[in-house]
């Protein structure tokens, strides 16, 4: 095992190659650029292909032609590419398609700005394409914990054979932090008996297919997605919780903001604030099973996100009443500053809101 | 004396954020020179795109659109047809013209929408960070070409001129270039009759300007203009390649 | 009789214009501007014919000419 200092947007594109991803379709957008230059000099090292396409559109189609026919398949964007991802997402959805998507999340809405923000969550988690599906959300907040979690969201995807999406943010690109590489690394790409490489061999035709034209058949078509999406919900919520054990005021917090989250709690308890943290690492299936053990035993949740409140809706959730549930944060590319979140947990331990 | 060159009024006074030798500078300062000398900044409307001259809405005085990236034809024909006695144009870089919005100017110019496209082609994509535009010459290395653009993974350039020509729709489409003086003044022209066409009500216009890129070329502007000679012209022929009959 | 004036302040020495100059007056001063660029200048004007080349392809609209027009 070597250590190495890497930079987020780098990290994500060599997770990928070492899970077996030979094959990238994208288009450039800030603040993800660097992947892109990563991977056009990295996939062909590996035999692999880096195709520069025409536009967000176009990308996930191609990532949709790649998946259906049996490769490990990934594209990235931002905002507002992703948006133009929506109708692609939906499709790969209902083909059940496995895919990895990354989203760097920068200011919006619109245009916005390149600065990071959270704001794209309920885009992730609740569609934002058409139709009754979900992608599985995984939520990094380290340059370590990218590379890790590619691999994971590879297997998770073709585990489910759905699209799964990387959440990060502008700071999580850039941001270099060393990182343990094995010097070697093998890839076991499950196989793929449903993709459409050419009958040979196979003896029987596959389609890839969401066209369900009689009711009946695309409701019997969508309940089986739905039985898919419970397993997953109950057996792939994933978070970590920090001093959340005798909390009675658990702060909720994802990606870059849980990082300052987890500063806050340090310095609260400093200060004798029994604060805890639970980050959710999977933001679809949402840890509800965690957050919701706590709700009877703290005085109330406060979300920290980089967004005018979205996963604090999740929680509220998760919760079903039984606390108080707040959001505070920055939007606009603005980050949370600690110390205003720490006065903010303050003012709510001290019955701020009553 | 008189002053014989001064900034166009509707150019705004204030510094741009290009860098050192790139030629947007000259292009915005041709097209507002064309919108004073013709007098429409008052019924002139632009429509941005995404790149580095997406702050060109900042720079030109008249109304202005931010559009989406590639999409700005579409909002252009949206504009022009609720307003079609004002002067419409677009103001496009080659991700967003000849990438993302192929299909949205193939369609513009094929319905022969009444507005003018400047289309400012520098072969690749500065804004983001230098990586490959559809105009990226055969063998030029960028961020996403590392080792050179290969015709067998990425295809050829595209030649807008030359596809879009062909289009019944089509009115007036030009190839200039803004890298010496006398191409300057050429390009000028052009533009000037792309803008008199839509006023004549005689059809869609577009000016493609082989434009410069030194900072992700990786050359000083001095060698980067004489890129534009020995590399793009030879690829990108300049001249009218479609003139409406009895207009200008 | 020409005049050119350099807007120093705009200048990023991008050089283009020393290359245009047909009577090659144009020089890159020796101080720096305010954004750490030797901008562009003119010692010798009376030499300038004001042919405005200079200010053609300065992409900073950094100058300006005038000519003194002959009278028919």
């Amino acid at each position: 095992m070597s250590k190495i200092l890497m930079k987020g947007n780098e990290a994500i594109g060599e997770g990928a190659v070492r899970a077996g991803c030979r094959y990238f379709f994208g288009y450039p957008i800030t603040p993800q650029s660097e992947l892109t230059h990563y991977l056009a000099k990295r996939l062909p090292e590996v035999g692999g292909l880096y195709l520069q396409a025409e536009s967000e559109v176009a990308s996930i189609n191609m990532v949709y032609g790649a998946a259906g026919a049996g490769a490990r398949v990934m594209t990235s964007s931002s905002g507002p590419g992703i948006s133009l991802m929506q109708e692609g997402l939906s499709y790969l959805a209902g083909a059940e398609l496995p895919c990895v998507v990354v989203n760097m999340m920068r200011g919006g809405p619109g245009l916005g700005n390149i600065a990071p923000s959270q704001s794209d969550y309920y885009q992730a988690t609740r569609g934002g394409g058409h139709g009754d599906y979900h992608l599985i959300v995984l939520a990094p907040n380290s340059v370590q914990e990218i590379l890790d979690l590619m691999e994971k969201s590879f297997d998770l995807s073709d585990r489910y054979r759905n699209p799964v999406m990387v959440m990060a943010d502008g700071i999580m690109g850039q941001m270099m932090e060393p990182v343990e590489l094995a010097e070697e690394f093998s890839v076991a790409v499950p196989p793929r008996p449903w993709a459409a490489t050419g009958i040979k061999d196979r003896g029987h035709k596959n389609l890839i297919n969401s066209l369900y034209v009689v009711p009946e058949e695309l409701e019997r078509h969508n309940l089986e997605l739905s039985a898919k999406y419970r397993v997953i919900r109950e057996k792939e919520q994933l978070c970590e919780e920090y001093m959340a054990e005798d909390a009675e005021i658990m702060l909720v917090s994802f990606g870059t903001a849980s990082r300052i989250s987890r500063a806050v709690v340090e310095k609260a308890r400093s200060l004798g604030i029994p604060a805890g943290l639970i980050r959710p690492i999977t933001l679809w299936p949402f840890p509800s099973d965690a957050v919701g053990r706590y709700a009877g035993r703290v005085k109330c949740f406060l979300t920290v996100e980089m967004n005018m409140g979205q996963m604090v809706d999740d929680v509220r959730l998760a919760v079903q009443g039984k606390a108080p549930v707040y959001h505070c944060g920055r939007v606009g590319g603005m980050v949370p500053v600690a110390r205003d979140v720490l006065a903010e947990v303050g003012r709510l331990y001290g019955g701020g809101n009553d | 004396m008189n002053k014989v060159f001064t900034r166009p009024k509707s150019l705004k006074d204030v510094p741009f954020h290009y860098c050192p030798g790139c030629t947007h500078g000259i292009a915005h300062r041709l097209v507002t020179e064309v919108i004073d000398e013709l007098g429409i900044i008052d019924t002139t409307i632009g429509v941005g795109p995404v790149g580095c001259s997406v702050f060109v809405t900042n720079y030109f005085e008249c109304d202005m659109f931010q559009g989406s990236h590639g999409r700005a034809p579409a909002v252009a024909t949206g504009i022009k047809r609720v307003l079609p006695g004002r002067v419409v144009f677009t103001y496009q870089g080659d991700g967003d013209l000849a990438a993302i919005g192929t299909g949205e100017i193939v369609h513009a110019a094929g319905r022969g929408e009444q507005i003018t496209v400047i289309f400012i082609n520098n072969g690749i994509y500065a804004m983001t960070g230098g990586q490959m535009a559809p105009t990226t010459l055969l063998g030029q290395k960028t961020k996403t070409t590392p080792y050179g653009r290969d015709k067998v993974i990425n295809g050829f350039p595209i030649k807008v001129c030359e596809m879009l020509t062909p289009l019944d729709g089509t009115s007036y489409i030009a190839r200039v270039a803004v890298n010496t003086p006398k191409n300057i003044i050429q390009a000028k022209k052009a533009i000037k009759k792309s803008f008199q066409v839509q006023m004549a009500g005689a059809g869609f216009s577009l000016v493609e300007v082989l434009s410069t890129c030194p900072t992700n070329w990786g050359l000083s502007p001095i060698e980067a203009v004489k890129w534009v000679e020995e590399k793009m012209i030879p690829y990108y022929p300049l001249g009218e390649y479609k003139v409406p009959a009895g207009v200008v | 009789m020409a005049r050119v004036t350099f807007r120093a302040a705009r200048c990023k020495a991008c050089e283009l214009c020393t290359t245009v100059c047909p009577k090659k007056i144009i020089i890159m001063s020796r101080h720096i501007n305010d954004m750490g660029y030797h901008p562009a200048t003119v010692e010798e004007q009376e030499k300038c014919t004001g042919c405005a080349l200079c200010a053609m392809i300065c992409p900073d609209m950094v100058i300006e000419v005038e000519r003194e027009e002959k009278r028919a």
